[in-house]
């Protein structure tokens, strides 16, 4: 019983620890930037973009491997990513607004 | 640059000015006395139409195309041609170019030339818009030059080579091309550069800007009347630099704020009754001889 109480403890602690170490893997688009403007998840972490603007942004990765459409306001846009590296992105309408995901 | 130092280099202009340069100096006339010159010919600028554009700065922008296409042609004279100086669609949405096409077809005149904004090519770099306006460009790819009574017209593409982090670019291929095209004109052709992005440095922090755009600016130099029109910023504005002179077009669809007036440059959002003050199309009025390129600004109100 004690043993498996602490089993219990010990795996709350490690979901915790990971939840605290990594952001939701959420990234809000506010007055033309990506929030936040790094982004670090596991691998097999599925992103969600929100455009929170009034203006039309993309979320389009440098090498054009993906692309959301142009995303009104309240849109989203998800993208998995299954492979661990630094991926910028950028708006393809706002070239300016650019951003990266850290998959580990 | 600060916004101080920007509004010095500036020159801002009035609805219902006219900036004529005659013999190489620009003067602000009234649109009477400008009307009253005459014209060998006129053209039209239209730009920015943002087909499918929803958004609260402009709930009904399919009104104000509808108002703009009025207004071209309600000109006293007929524009020999039109020139959509990009974001004819708002994103590529579906259909958008079709949807432009069967509203366009109203507008009184010959010829409406197409260069792309970066919402019509940034989500397939260019793809759909290509196989639809490319026809008659340069090897299809979106630039081109034509000659019109005596004045050498060049339409350039500088959403392609959209730089991430940088704004407009036309990229070498391109400025290798516009070097030809301008090397084959004499000195004394009065030339007419059309773009979408504005050539000169407007606003880089808002990718207001043309990356390589400096480049062709010099090659402009050598002749004696320039007119470098664009779109893409939304808002009327001129700067004059020796013989070239830059004029921003409105758009029939959303006005956006002046350069660093905001915090970003997305739509305005202004009262219902300035909205039209800040849409339109304007008139370009060549009279040979006289160096003159009257640009003439036609609010929706």
């Amino acid at each position: 019983m004690i043993r498996s109480l602490k089993t219990v403890t010990l795996v709350a602690t490690l979901a915790f620890a990971t939840l605290g170490e990594a952001a939701p893997p959420r990234v809000q688009i506010k007055e033309f930037k990506f929030v936040p403007a790094q982004l670090s998840v596991p691998v097999g972490t599925t992103v969600t973009w929100t455009n929170g603007d009034d203006e039309a942004h993309t979320v389009t990765a440098m090498d054009r491997a993906y692309t959301s459409t142009a995303m009104e306001h309240a849109e989203s846009f998800a993208h998995r990513f299954n492979a661990p590296g630094t991926y910028t992105y950028f708006c393809a309408l706002h070239p300016h607004m650019t951003a990266t995901v850290v998959v580990r | 640059m600060d916004r101080r130092r920007f509004m010095q280099c500036m020159a801002w202009a009035g609805t219902g000015l006219v900036w004529a340069a005659r013999g190489g100096v620009l003067s602000a006339t009234t649109l009477d006395t400008a009307m009253a010159a005459g014209a060998d010919f006129t053209f039209a600028q239209i730009s920015d139409t943002h087909v499918g554009f929803g958004g609260d700065a402009n709930r009904d922008a399919a009104g104000t195309l509808r108002e703009s296409i009025d207004a071209l042609n309600a000109l006293d004279t007929r524009p020999a041609f039109v020139l959509h100086t990009g974001d004819l669609s708002h994103g590529q949405k579906a259909g958008a170019f079709d949807t432009l096409a069967e509203s366009l077809k109203a507008v009184k005149t010959e010829k409406i030339f197409y260069i792309p904004g970066e919402h019509d090519v940034a989500l397939d770099q260019g793809k759909e818009y290509l196989a639809r306006y490319g026809a008659d460009t340069y090897e299809g790819r979106g630039y081109r030059s034509f000659d019109y009574r005596g004045v050498h017209f060049v339409g350039l593409v500088n959403v392609l080579a959209y730089k991430p982090g940088v704004g407009g670019a036309l990229g070498d291929e391109q400025l290798a091309w516009i070097r030809r095209d301008l090397e084959a004109q004499s000195a004394s052709t009065p030339i007419v550069v059309f773009s979408h992005v504005p050539l000169w440095a407007v606003y880089p922090s808002w990718g207001w800007t043309t990356a390589d755009g400096e480049q062709v600016i010099t090659m402009l130099r050598r002749f004696g009347s320039v007119t470098v029109l664009n779109g893409h910023i939304h808002q009327v504005l001129q700067k004059v630099d020796g013989n070239v002179t830059f004029h921003s077009a409105r758009s029939t669809a959303f006005p956006q704020p002046a350069p660093g007036a905001a915090p970003n440059p997305g739509p305005l959002k202004v009262e219902a009754g300035q909205l039209r003050q800040l849409l339109g199309v304007r008139e370009v009025r060549y009279t040979e001889g006289s160096r003159a390129l009257a640009v003439v600004e036609r609010p929706l109100a």
